[in-house]
């Protein structure tokens, strides 16, 4: 054990209340020692509760463990708690580039840019992520929009992308022709890790598939294999249960399409 | 809970197959109101729904669907449905995988009346 993890451990066995153990978390953590960090952050949490910085030490130790979903609700919650926190602003943002949501990523970016504008290392994720919707908004209008050709709505409501809302077929455009494949696709994504949380937490099982229905129609949002998501949206002329019976076809051309890809 | 709020979420546990109504703020998914069975979290419940509403209902804005009226998401063991009420509240519904939509839906837009 270094010398600095044994003065802070004795200093909080001395004062089991102090805040030492953030600071004992965090070195622990840096060092690797995630075990030992995770026990001094939960520890700290069950006597710090209402401390946003206990929950953002939590959330560090466990992005470092590979748990990724306690980590953003841990994260939701320093936020909850200090709505200008830098450090969560910058590990959702994180969490959510990493799974696809730019949208979701930009937003907590821009947050924690609002924290902290000096933070160098928040500006450069800021056009990381810029870029990388820039690139998205590229792939959108290169993916092969013929692949459900011959389905009802082939080029404007039928959409193949994939968890991290990159488009690989179909398309999605408004009624003036204004293609919004690439927008769709990343909110959809961003949906889409909500609804994993939720059946996970909830005890549903696998989420199998989403209707949501507004003024100007429905749209229904299914698995179509791995890690793939189908998006079929209509106008509200198009019954619920004929939208299910779309998807489920477009989702058989899609699985075909997606097993061609494979090498 | 008042009267009237009970009133409306106990319309809709009475379908077969609910398991938990609940009234939940849209904009950080804390319970007004519910009506849900032991087992159920109803904390937790709230603050997915709304959580997911919101994410779902930004992508029905950008498919140009418009503000989402009713979502469903379709599980292995269960279903979750929630319809925005105007003033901010949503009607959270989480129910068994066979339940029918059809007869739960009616009695969230009866809901929807009573809190608007």
């Amino acid at each position: 054990m270094s010398s600095d993890i044994r003065s802070l451990s004795a200093e909080l066995a001395r004062d089991p209340d102090s805040l030492v153990f953030l600071e004992l978390g965090e070195a622990l953590r840096r060092r690797g020692q995630l075990y030992a960090a995770a026990k001094a952050a939960v520890a700290g949490l069950e006597r710090h509760p209402r401390l946003a910085d206990s929950h953002d030490l939590y959330a560090r130790v466990l992005v470092d463990m590979g748990h990724l979903q306690q980590a953003y609700e841990e994260w939701q919650s320093t936020v909850e708690l200090d709505t200008r926190h830098l450090g969560a602003h910058k590990g959702l943002g994180f969490l959510c580039y990493r799974w696809g949501d730019l949208d979701g990523a930009l937003e907590h970016l821009e947050s924690a840019l609002a924290a902290d504008p000096m933070d160098p290392s928040v500006v450069q994720a800021l056009r990381m992520v810029r870029d990388a919707a820039a690139d998205l908004t590229d792939a959108g209008e290169s993916a092969p929009q013929s692949m459900f050709e011959g389905l009802e709505g082939a080029r404007h409501g039928l959409l193949l992308f994939d968890t991290r809302g990159r488009v690989l077929g179909g398309g999605m455009s408004t009624e003036l022709g204004e293609d919004v494949s690439g927008d769709v696709a990343a909110y959809v994504a961003g949906g889409s890790h909500e609804a994993d949380r939720s059946s996970r937490i909830l005890e549903l099982g696998d989420w199998e598939w989403m209707i949501v229905e507004g003024p100007g129609g429905s749209m229904h949002v299914s698995r179509s294999g791995g890690d793939t998501l189908l998006l079929v949206a209509r106008d509200g002329s198009v019954p619920s249960g004929r939208l299910a019976i779309l998807a489920d076809r477009a989702s058989t051309v899609a699985r075909d399409w997606l097993e061609a890809q494979q090498p | 809970m008042s009267e009237r709020f009970r009133q409306a979420l106990d319309g809709i546990t009475r379908v077969r197959g609910v398991r938990g109504a609940l009234l939940v703020t849209d904009d950080d998914g804390l319970v007004i109101a519910d009506s849900v069975m032991e087992d159920v979290r109803g904390g937790a419940v709230a603050a997915l729904a709304a959580s997911l509403a919101t994410r779902m209902g930004k992508a029905a804005i950008g498919a140009r669907i418009g503000e989402s009226h009713f979502l469903h998401l379709q599980a292995e063991s269960g279903a979750l449905l929630v319809m925005p009420a105007p003033n901010g509240v949503l009607v959270v519904v989480l129910a068994e995988r066979n339940v029918n939509v059809g007869l739960a839906r009616l009695e969230m837009l009866r809901a929807v009346e009573v809190v608007k």
